[in-house]
């Protein structure tokens, strides 16, 4: 199937200040992405932003898509102006998802800021599992889809910076702490995505209580496909590709 | 009825069905880029920069977008001659279309060996030697900055080559017709030009460089006009062919290079916008062709017309 394709903006709606949730109607059939793929989006048509930006699946609905973003600098800017009708030109899906669990296996989610995009994917594919999300914001009014988490059947817990909503704090902390209280009983594997820090501070606590774990990480990208290799992170196993071998990856992997 | 518009081009004793190529560095060893392109429509497929030994390159982060163009800092990261001929060679030899093999060396003997093990591959049809990547050390910048040594690495690689040997040029010199003259004098059958210009980008809130390396090439449109002037520039000092690139998007950018004085053209950048736009180009060369009533497209190598000739 073709992963160049043209996409209609159905909906472009303002969720909270800076966040955006942007609901596509491609205008041919595509592949289902997994939960971890990611699509690059043309938010112009002419040379200025020239490259396309990475968004992951946010969420799937019968042959439509849904890309949960945060303005942050030129090209998102130009994103969420976007209005219904407008057509954009589109790369996907790209990458490597996030792999299954075991099928004994509980499930920890952990997401940090916009993070939380691929996160809604990923607990919907697995939502008879009734994932824990470990889910840290800044502050409280960067909380997001507290009610359709619920709805899911996932178990939030939530921390914010300032202590605006749920525990003071980073969130890597609050896992620490319910790790360290021994409160799961089955073997677990968790998934998470979030800010550098965050992952960063998780590969220390997973290496720490021995966690298997996947994490998707973010580099900037040109390609999106492997041609470039301007997307690297630092392996075990030397240069890899965010775009392709990744964004997902096992955690202990990843050399910070 | 007119005749069929001609897009062959020859490239010293290499002839390219069209003179549309893409440029090392942006389109893998070719195979990523099937899925999006009939490689059969290419002219050439120039792949990768390859070393001898297997290269991890620059850390990341490695790319940064300007004002329509990137700066990228990979390092010439590659998965070194012997994998390529293993793993990526049986399904380049089935495109249907030329395979140029960019490589490198990190002396002249690295150079000279890579060259020679290159030019025994059955499927490979000539070879790019790059002298120019703006990412590494002082020491190698030499190769493509400093005339003597310059002459000294093509020469030596002349010798050691059996396929038709195309140099890439720095565009980060005073004179680039100057160093063109050196390697044609040195041998070389045809001329790259340009590889990316040496940039840099600093994010004001951290005040770190943008890229790990902090310099890096610049490539995209950003560059075109520059890239243009230097094939110009070159195509009236030398008598080998050029392959112009630098920012080409369109068929009329292919084109504006074309009548700049570049027999054929590369593409490079644009690959990353739009994964089939090799393609496209060639079929608006030709477009352009039969419109214009140009029956060759050699007609038009170096075709501009200028009031003056100013030399
Ligand atoms: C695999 C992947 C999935 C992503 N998924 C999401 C998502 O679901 N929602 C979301 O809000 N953001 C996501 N991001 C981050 C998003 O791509 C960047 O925020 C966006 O590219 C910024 O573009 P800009 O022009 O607004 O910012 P600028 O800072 O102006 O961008 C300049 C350049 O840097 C690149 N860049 C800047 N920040 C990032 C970043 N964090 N990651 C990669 N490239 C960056 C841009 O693509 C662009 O080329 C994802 C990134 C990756 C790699
Ligand atoms: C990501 C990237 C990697 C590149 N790698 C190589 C390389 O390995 N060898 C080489 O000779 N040129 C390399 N180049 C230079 C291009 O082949 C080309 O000369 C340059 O980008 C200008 O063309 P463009 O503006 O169309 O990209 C690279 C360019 C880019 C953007
Ligand atoms: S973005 Fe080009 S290799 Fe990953």
């Amino acid at each position: 199937m073709n992963r160049v394709f043209k996409a209609t903006v159905v909906e472009n709606k303002k969720l909270i200040n800076n966040h955006y949730l942007l609901t596509l109607h491609p205008a041919v059939k595509i592949k289902k992405p997994r939960p971890g793929n990611f699509f690059m989006v043309a938010v112009e048509t002419g040379l200025d932003p020239l490259l396309k930006r990475p968004f992951s699946i946010h969420r799937w609905i019968d042959g439509n898509f849904q890309l949960l973003y945060r303005v942050t600098g030129k090209g998102t800017k130009i994103l969420s102006e976007k209005k219904p009708g407008n057509i954009l030109d589109i790369l996907g899906p790209l990458g490597k998802g996030f792999p299954f669990p075991g099928k004994d296996r509980q499930v920890i989610l952990v997401a940090g800021g916009i993070g939380i995009a691929p996160m809604y994917a990923m607990a919907e594919s697995i939502k008879d599992k009734n994932p824990l999300l470990f889910y840290g914001t800044k502050t409280k009014k960067d909380v997001l889809l507290v009610d359709d988490f619920r709805s899911m059947g996932v178990d939030l817990r939530i921390s914010t910076d300032d202590g605006s909503y749920g525990v003071k704090g980073n969130i890597v902390n609050v896992l620490k702490k319910y790790i360290a209280r021994d409160s799961l009983k089955a073997p677990y594997v968790m998934y998470a995505c979030g800010p550098a820090i965050m992952l960063m501070k998780l590969s220390g606590l997973a290496s720490e209580y021995k966690m298997k774990g996947y994490i998707a990480m973010e580099q900037n990208m040109a390609c999106g496909i492997g041609t470039c290799l301007g997307c690297v992170v630092k392996t075990r196993k030397g240069h890899k590709r965010v775009c392709k071998e990744g964004p997902v990856f096992p955690i202990e992997e990843i050399i910070w | 009825m007119a005749n069929k518009p001609n897009l062959k081009v020859n490239i010293g004793k290499l002839t390219l069905k069209n003179p549309v190529m893409s440029a090392s560095g942006t389109f893998g060893y070719g195979d990523e880029y099937a899925e999006f392109v009939d490689l059969s429509t290419l002219g050439a497929i120039v792949v990768k920069g390859l070393s001898l030994k297997p290269k991890q390159g620059n850390p990341p982060p490695r790319i940064a977008e300007t004002p329509s163009g990137m700066l990228n800092a990979i390092g010439l990261q590659n998965i070194g001659i012997d994998n390529f001929i293993k793993k990526k060679m049986p399904f380049l030899r089935t495109c249907k279309t030329k395979v140029i093999v960019n490589f490198f060396g990190d002396s002249i003997d690295e150079y000279v060996k890579a060259a020679e093990k290159l030019s025994s591959v059955d499927g490979i049809d000539a070879l790019e030697m790059n002298i120019s990547c703006p990412n590494k050390q002082e020491g190698w910048i030499v190769f493509g900055t400093d005339p003597k040594v310059t002459h000294k690495v093509v020469s030596a690689v002349r010798s050691a080559a059996k396929l038709p040997l195309i140099v890439k040029l720095s565009p980060n010199v005073t004179d680039i017709s100057y160093m063109a003259q050196v390697a044609e004098d040195a041998g070389a059958d045809a001329l790259s030009l340009i590889n990316t210009l040496t940039g840099m980008a600093i994010d004001v809130q951290s005040r770190k460089p943008k890229l790990a390396n902090i310099t890096g090439g610049l490539s995209g449109p950003a560059i075109k006009p520059v890239a243009l002037r230097m094939v110009w520039e070159c195509f009236r000092k030398v008598h080998i062919p050029i392959i112009g690139m630098g920012g080409i998007i369109t068929s009329d950018d292919a084109i504006e290079f074309i009548l700049a004085g570049a027999s054929a053209v590369a593409v490079g950048t644009a690959n990353f916008i739009y994964p089939g736009v090799t393609s496209d180009i060639v079929r608006g060369i030709r477009t352009y062709m039969s419109s214009e009533g140009i029956t060759s497209i050699t007609d038009l190598t170096g075709a501009i017309k200028c009031r003056t000739n100013r030399l």
